[in-house]
C-alpha cells in the first residue's frame, strides 16, 4: 500500500471521484488556479480544465448558495472553505438551505453537496479562524458531518461523502494535513455513520474525532507503559450520523469511559456522546464518564497558551487516570 | 494543580481511620498505584494506594494520627508547587496507634454482616452505599451484598474490582508461621497491673456489642458430648508423619482443629437444618457451608471464614485455615473474608481447657466448642477400665432455629466421623 499524506489523500479522493463521475466539480476561493489555499486541490486545474475546478469570489454566502443550487438539479459540487469558521457568514444557506431541502420538498429535491475545508484551532491564527463547528452542524437533522483523524479516513470518508445524497460536511485539520499514512491505490469508500477501534484495549474506552483520536493514541502509548493500563480508542470518524454501537460495545467491555474532543466543551460533540453512554449502557459503567475538551475560552492567540487549551496527551493521561481510580 | 488525599472510606462502616504507618517522606515522587500508607479501620489495616502520581508536597497529619473519613492527610502535585492549605485541621496525633475510638463509631467486624446472606434487618444503610452501576450489578448476580464490601474507589465508593475480590473470596499465599490457632500462654505472668482504664479499640467494640447482643437476644441451649479422640489422633500422626516424608520443610501439618473443621462440614452435609440462620419471619437455609472459626489475638479475636467448606478437602480446609490465621496475625484480614459466615467452631484445647460453650456468632444457628484432648480413665467394651483418649465437644444453639433433637443428632454425626475419621477422607 502507498504511504500518503492526509492531504494527499483527499487529493486522490477528489480526483478519483472526478474521473469516475462527470457531475463532480470543485469549487472553492482559490482551489484552481492557486491550487488551493493550503495545496489540498493541487493540479486539479490542470487535469480538468475550468469547467470542472472553479475558483469563485470571496463571498462565502454567495458561493455555497450557487453549490446548493447546483446540487438540486444534479451537479455534485465539492465546495472548499478556505477556513470551517467562514462557514458562519453562509450559515443560512449551509443550515437552512442545504439541511432542510429535501424534508420541505417532500423527498422531491436532494442536496448532494459537500463543504470541505479545516475546522481546527491549534495553529496560533487567533479567536475567529479556530473554530470547530462540527457539534453545532451535526445538531440539525438532515446534515451529515464527518472528521477524519488519518489518511486512510480522510480519503475513504471523502470519497463516500461525495457519492452521498444529503448535504454532507467535512471537518479537515490543518496539523494532520501532513501526516502520513497506508492509503490503498484501489477504490474503496469508508461509510457514513461507521466508528472505528484505532487501539483495543480491556480497562478504558476513550472516545475521539479528529485529531483528538491522535493526541488519544498517544495517551494511550503512556498509560500502557508508564501505568500498566489498556486503553481502547474509538473514533468516531462520523460525528452525524453517530455509531452509538460501537461506542456502547466498548464500554460494557472495559467499564469506563472518557470522552477526548477539540471542540469547547458547553454543548460539544461529546455533551451527547456522554449522554448516550449513560442512558444505554449505565449498569455497565465502574466510573463516572470522564472528558477532556478544549479550555472554555475563546481561542487563544498566545501559542503557547492555546497549546495548553487544545487536549494534549498529558492532560488525557491525568483525566485518565482519575476515570481509573 | 496539587491535589489533596484525603482520609479514604474503606470500610462501609468506616468513620475514622489511623494512619499506622507513612511509607512516603515529603518531596518524594510517587506513581499510581505506590502504597502510600497503612490505614488502620475498625476492621483490619488496609494498604492505601496512590491514585495521582507526582511528588509528595505535604503530610498533614503523621503516624499514629486518627483522621475521620474525608480529613486531609497529604498533597500531591507538582515538584517545587506550594502545598495547599488543607481545608480542615487534622486532630493531634494520638501516643499510640491503638488509640480509642468513640464507642459511637458502630462497627460490625468480628464478624462484619455475611455477605452472602444477609439477614433482612438493616437494609437501610445500602441504599446510601456508595456503589458505581456496575459494581451493582456484578454484585446482584454474585448474590453479594454492596453495603457489606469495602470501596477502594474514589470516596470509598465500590467499584468492580471489590465485587470480583469479595466475590472470590481470595486466599492469599500461606505465611510461615506455626499453625497453632491460639498465641501461646505466655511463660511468665506479667504481675498485678496499676489501676488504669484502658481504652477500648475497634475490635473490642465490637466484640463486647456484637456478644453482648447475641447472649441477649439469641435463645441459647447447650449440649455436650464426650468423643473418643484415640482413632483421630492416631490418623492425624500417621497423615502428619507421611505429609512430612514427602513434603520435607514445607510439609503441610494437620492440626487437630483442621480435623474438627472438616467433620463440622461433613456433619452439617448430613444434618443441614443446623446450616441455617434464623431470619425475623424466616429461618434461612444455607446452600453452602462457610465455617469461620476463632483466632485468638493478644488483643482481642477474630473469626475469619473457610468459605464452601463442605465442598474442600481436608488438604484445602487446612492451607485455607492456615493462611487465613497468617493473615488475622498481620491484621491484613479484609473484610470479606471475615463476612458470611454459615456455622463458627471456637477451640480452647491447646489452653488444656477441658469443655466449654461459645456464645453464637449471630446469624449463626449454632457454635461448637472444642476442649482438649485428654487422657483418662474410661470402661471398655468388656466393662474394663481402661485408659481413653477424650474430648469433650459442647454445642451452643439458636432454639428459634434448631431444637436439642436436631442440635444432638449433629452431635451425633459428628461424634460418629470423629470417632471413625478415616470417613472424612473420602
Amino acid at each position: 500500500m502507498a504511504v500518503i499524506t492526509y492531504r494527499e489523500a483527499l487529493r486522490a479522493a477528489m480526483r478519483e471521484e472526478l474521473q469516475r463521475d462527470e457531475n463532480v466539480v470543485v469549487m472553492g476561493e482559490e482551489v484552481a488556479q492557486f491550487n488551493g489555499a493550503y495545496k489540498v486541490t493541487e493540479g486539479l486545474l490542470k487535469e480538468f480544465g475550468p469547467k470542472r475546478v472553479v475558483d469563485t469570489p470571496i463571498s462565502e454566502a454567495g458561493f455555497i448558495g450557487l453549490g446548493i443550487g447546483a446540487s438540486m438539479l444534479g451537479i455534485r459540487p465539492v465546495m472548499e472553505l478556505m477556513f470551517w469558521s467562514f462557514s458562519y457568514v453562509a450559515f443560512d444557506q449551509i443550515v437552512n438551505n442545504a439541511g432542510n431541502i429535501r424534508y420541505m420538498s417532500g423527498g422531491l429535491i436532494n442536496c448532494p453537496i459537500v463543504i470541505r475545508g479545516p475546522g481546527n484551532g491549534g495553529t496560533n491564527v487567533g479567536a475567529t479562524h479556530s473554530h470547530t463547528p462540527e457539534a453545532i452542524l451535526a445538531s440539525h437533522p438532515g446534515i451529515k458531518v464527518v472528521c477524519p483523524a488519518t489518511p486512510y479516513d480522510a480519503k475513504g470518508l471523502m470519497k463516500a461523502a461525495i457519492r452521498d445524497n444529503d448535504p454532507v460536511y467535512v471537518m479537515e485539520n490543518t496539523i494532520l494535513y501532513n501526516d502520513k499514512g497506508e492509503v490503498p491505490e484501489e477504490d474503496y469508500i469508508v461509510p457514513l455513520g461507521v466508528a472505528d477501534v484505532k487501539r483495543v484495549g480491556t480497562d478504558l474506552t476513550i472516545v475521539a474525532h479528529g485529531r483528538a483520536v491522535i493526541t488519544s493514541l498517544k495517551a494511550a502509548e503512556i498509560l500502557e507503559k508508564e501505568h500498566g493500563v489498556s486503553v481502547e480508542v474509538v473514533d468516531l470518524r462520523s460525528i452525524r450520523p453517530l455509531d452509538e454501537e460501537t461506542i456502547l460495545a466498548s464500554v460494557r467491555k472495559t467499564h469506563r469511559a472518557l470522552l477526548v474532543e477539540e471542540n469547547k466543551p458547553f454543548c460539544g460533540v461529546d455533551a451527547q456522546v456522554a449522554y448516550i453512554i449513560q442512558a444505554k449502557a449505565f449498569d455497565d459503567l465502574d466510573a463516572p464518564i470522564g472528558r477532556v475538551s478544549s479550555i472554555d475560552a475563546p481561542q487563544i492567540y498566545c501559542k503557547r497558551m492555546e497549546d495548553e487549551q487544545l487536549p494534549h496527551a498529558a492532560r488525557v493521561v491525568a483525566a485518565a487516570l482519575k476515570v481509573l481510580a | 494543580m496539587a491535589e489533596i488525599i484525603d482520609m479514604p472510606k474503606l470500610s462501609d462502616t468506616m468513620s475514622v481511620g489511623t494512619l499506622v504507618k507513612w511509607n512516603i517522606k515529603e518531596g518524594q515522587k510517587v506513581a499510581f498505584g505506590d502504597i502510600l500508607a497503612e490505614v488502620e479501620t475498625d476492621k483490619a489495616t488496609m494498604e492505601l494506594s496512590c491514585t495521582v502520581p507526582g511528588t509528595v508536597l505535604k503530610i498533614y497529619a503523621p503516624a499514629g494520627s486518627q483522621l475521620p473519613v474525608g480529613d486531609p492527610i497529604c498533597a500531591i502535585g507538582k515538584a517545587g508547587e506550594a502545598a495547599p492549605d488543607p481545608k480542615g485541621k487534622p486532630v493531634a496525633p494520638k501516643a499510640s496507634a491503638k488509640a480509642p475510638i468513640p464507642e459511637t463509631t458502630g462497627i460490625p467486624c468480628v464478624p462484619a454482616a455475611p455477605a452472602a446472606n444477609a439477614a433482612p434487618a438493616p437494609q437501610s444503610d445500602a441504599s446510601r452505599t456508595s456503589a458505581s452501576p456496575y459494581a451493582r450489578r456484578m454484585a446482584e448476580k454474585a448474590a453479594l451484598n454492596v453495603a457489606a464490601l469495602t470501596g477502594t474507589g474514589p470516596g470509598g465508593r465500590v467499584v468492580a474490582r471489590d465485587v470480583a475480590a469479595a466475590a472470590s473470596a481470595p486466599v492469599s499465599a500461606a505465611p510461615s508461621g506455626p499453625i497453632n490457632v491460639a498465641v501461646a500462654p505466655p511463660a511468665d505472668g506479667k504481675g498485678i497491673q496499676p489501676d488504669a482504664d484502658i481504652p477500648v479499640g475497634g475490635m473490642r467494640a465490637t466484640i463486647a456489642r456484637r456478644l453482648l447482643e447475641s447472649k441477649n437476644t439469641v435463645p441459647h441451649f447447650y449440649l455436650e458430648v464426650e468423643v473418643d479422640a484415640a482413632p483421630l489422633m492416631g490418623l492425624r500422626e500417621t497423615l502428619n508423619k507421611r505429609l512430612a516424608e514427602q513434603g520435607g520443610e514445607t510439609a503441610l501439618k494437620l492440626s487437630v482443629n483442621d480435623f474438627i473443621l472438616k467433620a463440622s462440614a461433613e456433619a452439617l452435609r448430613r444434618v443441614p437444618t443446623v446450616n441455617a440462620s434464623w431470619a425475623g419471619t424466616s429461618i434461612r437455609q444455607h446452600s453452602a457451608v462457610h465455617l469461620s472459626f476463632g483466632v485468638a489475638l493478644e488483643d482481642g479475636l477474630v473469626t475469619p471464614v473457610i468459605r464452601d467448606a463442605h465442598a474442600k478437602s481436608l488438604r484445602d480446609i487446612a492451607t485455607d485455615a492456615k493462611a487465613l490465621i497468617g493473615k488475622a496475625r498481620s491484621k491484613k484480614l479484609s473484610p470479606a473474608e471475615m463476612s458470611g459466615s454459615t456455622f463458627t467452631v471456637t477451640n480452647l484445647g491447646m489452653y488444656g481447657v477441658t469443655g466449654f460453650f461459645g456464645i453464637i456468632n449471630v446469624p449463626n444457628a449454632a457454635i461448637l466448642s472444642v476442649g482438649a484432648t485428654i487422657k483418662k480413665p474410661v470402661i471398655d467394651a468388656n466393662d474394663r477400665i481402661v485408659m481413653g483418649h477424650r474430648m469433650v465437644i459442647g454445642l451452643s444453639g439458636d432454639h428459634r432455629v434448631v431444637d436439642g433433637a436436631n442440635g444432638a443428632q449433629f452431635l451425633q454425626a459428628l461424634k460418629q466421623i470423629l470417632e471413625e475419621p478415616t470417613l472424612i477422607l473420602i
